[in-house]
């Protein structure tokens, strides 16, 4: 209950801080703090008047019962539940309509006050396009907030701002006087149908169990939100992108010309060269992580006593617990260099010692290898504790049986643990693998940013994650190809990591030897 | 039954290749030994390279200047007046002690130069100075103040084997320096902006207070709301549902969400939150919505399995004693999953202060000089503090990202031991 008013709450602080933020990031005036505060402390009582008459309802519906207990014939025994559950039910029914309808409000009122505004707009101004009519709004509520424009404001915003404060003021109050009657009015609906026969507990049951009904569904909620918000942006890309240049495209540059005879602005949306990359990244981080990992995990299921594995275990999972901002520091400031450092003295050492070699090639200080190898450091633990899961997963009678045969303890491992902990290994490897494709800061930080179509790790690749972030930081306009694009390589991202997944947890199903 | 020849031929082909056999053995083991090592090389190499880099962050260089606080020089004729007093020139004050410690500085260039030993906040230190001590105008003192990143990463490399950074320093500058240092006029000092300031362009006076705070508000949204949502559908799948088609589809779901790249979470906060709830950018809220809907998979499923080992005696006792089952939930089943769902809050909490990538994409990635006071005050988390200082060019920001790193690695390790302590402190065997 008090989760709901706190998100209640802060919805509408946020809300009505929201306008002044977004199109001023100025320290905000003295007085614009103050009438925000103003704002803020109506929400704020409301809220807390709302949880006020609650509780007494809670009170008073508990109350009634008891009354109802003592004055009929003795004693709760005749109540149908405890008095908790009729307290309860009255607070119910008088907490969640008036709370949702705040919440509705809120979320409603913004979009309901703007079509209100642009219809007292004169014509000429509300007949103009979407995107100057929203400027046009902006203006006309920093005025109402009073932010004082460079210029005199014409006089058709100056009383389209004070119409603005009006209509803020009577949403509010009028959402205020609404949510408050609405609350009493069902708080005592339900007080009076309290009786002795009335089945309380099961009804507040019920509401429990719909309550924790719709928190578990927040999850297909979050599911069906990505694939919504990714979707229909992607759409709109499609529209001015056909999917197969999107797709099959070679070159990536997707810097749209505003002028016709800009130079550089090509708006190329081939993503090839990003998929390329990625992989590149990918498998860099896959041949340092699959091999030390599930050797590692060999060695601590197999081989090591209980002591060193339970000091061993957890220091190796601590590599996963570090931050990946903080291996793209590394990568960045101290792998990169040093690579392209020792790489460059060898093949300078090369040239000088064998000439007829002549190696002509050049080691980008972003190249993909840094981020891959370290990308591959964070990705041990993850391959090593899978693994480690399904080898002891395998019956000790399979061991026993291959030792008693005459093989060594790596003949058995290699011919008999392995082959039957195959399909989690592999599983686990493509958990990796998907874990490798989404990862994000680290080739931020260590990756480039062009968009080389190349297998060479020593250049500088980049990835569908960093366009993702280069794309969409800082301000931007949801309407050009270019920020839409970022949505379709998410679509990408999106589709590739649940296809992996899920071949991943199919293998583990379909393959796993049933040993019992 | 095989003949004794044939025998006697078996153990000697098993004899012969027994060395062999043994080889392959050591081998694989060693394989396995140098996986483990080169891991927790890897592992030392991050914590000393971090470590090495950023120790020196903790302190930083002040310089001692002769300077006169005399209320002319500082333009102030009323001394009762605060606002004189806030308003004064104290710069210029520091710049003349530069000039008359230098005197044979001469050239508008050089003069410039000079004045940028000290950093451009030295001013507000000796404001705040006089402002509690009002009684210092119009004396001569030596004060310590601050100096400028430049010099101060000069005189911490210094005494390096690599010899000092130099920079972008010409001889003069090095020169000028020396001669402070042999005077004993410049000092390390423990570095109190670090943990006092929010961000800023000058690396002496960036600190980490703004991105703390940030990342305290928007961990507190998150665990407000992923914590009881969290252990609502826990109970709810774990108690109440039915084993059927929509019960497997929300499983699917939780499943396959624990799995997306949290960068996709973000595009989701950005599609849905900024775009179409048109909630302002870079606050800790909308932050804590997308973390919140980031954790969730975690901390169901840890919870899931914190109620799964409550054993099934416990609630069959209670309805046994006429127990309803919400009260079977709420006074017996919770409590004693409390320790296991704790465990797996924190460290899904530890998940979410460390994420960045979701958190860039719903602009918390601005430049913000303020500590946010509220959860719906502009702000940056500390990871996302450490990406923005990586990508400054001042050679000063890298011992300070390294130092913002450590210190978030402080956080996260105190995180972690506190889930392995709460575990084994609490966790009941049945």
């Amino acid at each position: 209950m008090f989760l709901g008013l706190l998100v209640c709450f802060e919805i509408r602080q946020t809300l009505t801080e929201g306008f002044a933020k977004r199109t001023q990031r100025l320290p905000k005036s003295s007085d614009d703090n103050q009438e925000n505060f103003w704002r803020i402390m109506d929400t704020s009582t409301l809220i807390a008047t709302l949880a006020l008459l609650i509780a007494a309802a809670y009170v008073m519906g508990r109350g009634r019962s008891m009354e109802l207990a003592d004055t009929s014939q003795g004693g709760f025994r005749n109540l149908n539940s405890l008095p908790f559950y009729y307290g309860m039910l009255t607070a119910l029914w008088c907490g969640i309509p008036s709370l949702f309808l705040v919440g509705v409000w809120m979320t409603m009122d913004t979009s309901v006050i703007d079509m209100l505004l642009i219809k007292q707009l004169p014509e000429e101004v509300a007949a103009m396009p979407k995107s100057e009519l929203g400027l046009v709004l902006n203006t006309i509520k920093n005025l109402a907030e009073g932010n004082m424009l460079g210029s005199a404001p014409e006089p058709y915003m100056a009383q389209a701002a004070d119409s603005l404060k009006r209509l803020t003021q009577t949403s509010q109050m009028a959402m205020t006087v609404l949510a408050i009657c609405l609350g009493m009015l069902l708080a005592v609906f339900s007080w009076f149908r309290i009786s002795p026969e009335q089945k309380a507990r099961l009804q507040v049951e019920g509401a429990f169990k719909a309550i924790l009904l719709a928190c578990s569904c927040l999850a297909i909620l979050t599911t069906v939100g990505i694939v919504f918000s990714v979707i229909f942006e992607s759409m709109r890309f499609f529209q001015s992108v056909p999917v197969s240049e999107f797709v099959f495209g070679l070159h990536w540059s997707p810097q749209m010309a505003i002028r016709a005879d800009q130079v550089g602005g090509s708006g190329a949306f081939g993503a090839i060269p990003l998929f390329v990359g990625t992989l590149l990244i990918s498998v860099i981080a896959l041949i340092v992580a699959v091999p030390t990992g599930l050797m590692a995990a060999i060695y601590l299921s197999e081989y090591a006593t209980a002591k060193v594995r339970s000091i061993v275990k957890p220091m190796l999972e601590v590599l996963a617990g570090i931050p990946t901002v903080v291996y793209g520091f590394f990568a960045a400031l101290t792998v990169a260099p040093l690579i392209k450092d020792s790489g460059t003295s060898a093949i300078d050492f090369l040239n000088i010692q064998f000439e007829f070699l002549n190696i002509q090639m050049s080691i980008s200080s972003e190249s993909a290898l840094a981020a891959g190898l370290v990308m591959g450091v964070m990705i041990i633990p993850f391959v090593s504790s899978l693994s480690d899961d399904v080898i002891n997963a395998v019956p000790q009678s399979l061991r026993d049986g291959s030792l008693g045969l005459g093989s060594t303890q790596s003949e058995t491992i290699k011919q008999v643990v392995i082959p039957a902990a195959l399909p989690g290994i592999v599983g686990g490897v493509l958990l990796a693998a998907s874990r490798a494709i989404g990862e994000t800061m680290i080739v931020v930080m260590a990756a480039g940013l062009a968009a080389n179509l190349t297998a060479n790790p020593m250049e500088s690749v980049t990835t569908v994650t960093v366009q993702i972030v280069t794309l969409l930081v800082g301000d931007q306009e949801f309407d050009s190809p270019k920020t839409l694009s970022a949505f379709a390589l998410g679509l990408m991202l999106f589709i590739v990591t649940l296809a992996l997944n899920y071949l991943a947890l199919h293998v583990v199903r379909k393959y796993r030897e049933q040993y019992d | 039954m095989a003949s004794a020849p044939e025998n006697q031929k078996t153990i000697e082909l098993v004899n012969q290749n027994l060395a062999k056999r043994y080889r392959a053995e050591k081998r694989f083991r060693a394989y396995g030994i140098a996986s483990i090592g080169f891991g927790l090389l890897c592992l030392l190499f991050l914590f000393t390279d971090i470590i090495g880099k950023g120790h020196t962050a903790f302190l930083t260089t002040y310089v001692k200047l002769n300077v006169e606080l005399s209320t002319d020089a500082l333009d102030i004729y009323d001394v009762n007046d605060p606002q004189q007093i806030a308003g004064a020139d104290y710069q210029g004050v520091l710049k003349k002690a530069l000039r008359e410690r230098f005197p044979e500085v001469t050239g508008r260039r050089d003069k410039r130069a000079l004045y940028g030993i000290v950093s451009s906040g030295a001013g507000f230190e000796i404001r705040t100075l006089i402002e509690q001590q009002p009684e210092l105008l119009n004396t001569t003192l030596d004060l310590w103040v601050l100096a400028d990143d430049d010099y101060d990463t000069y005189y911490k490399s210094r005494s390096s084997d690599e010899g000092a950074y130099t920079g972008r320093f010409n001889e003069k500058q090095i020169s000028w320096i020396e001669t402070l240092i042999a005077d004993g006029a410049v000092e390390k000092r423990l570095n109190t902006t670090f943990f006092n300031a929010g961000d800023s362009r000058e690396p002496e006076q960036a600190g980490i207070r703004g991105a703390i705070m940030g990342s305290l508000f928007t961990l507190l949204v998150t665990l407000a709301l992923s914590f009881p949502i969290g252990v609502a559908s826990a109970v709810y799948l774990e108690e109440y549902a039915k084993k059927n088609k929509f019960t497997d589809f929300i499983e699917v779901n939780i499943n396959n969400l624990a799995a997306v790249p949290s960068i996709i979470f973000g595009l989701l906060g950005l599609a849905i939150f900024i775009n179409f709830f048109e909630m302002p950018r870079s606050i800790p809220l909308v932050g804590g919505f997308v973390l919140t809907l980031m954790t969730l998979p975690t901390i169901i499923i840890s919870s899931r399995a914190a109620i799964k080992a409550v054993p099934p005696s416990i609630r069959e006792a209670a309805m046994g004693i006429g127990a309803s089952k919400m009260q079977v939930i709420l006074h017996h089943v919770l409590p004693l999953a409390m320790p296991g769902m704790l465990t797996g809050a924190i460290i899904g909490m530890a998940q979410a202060l460390g994420e960045t990538a979701p958190l860039l994409m719903i602009g918390m990635v601005a430049f913000i000089v303020d500590v946010p006071g509220s959860i719906s005050d502009p702000s940056t988390v500390l990871p996302v503090q450490i990406f923005l200082w990586s990508d400054s060019p001042e050679r000063a920001f890298v011992e300070k990202t390294s130092a913002a790193i450590m210190v978030l690695l402080g956080f996260l390790i105190i995180m972690n031991t506190l889930a392995v302590w709460l575990r084994k402190r609490l966790e009941r065997r049945w």
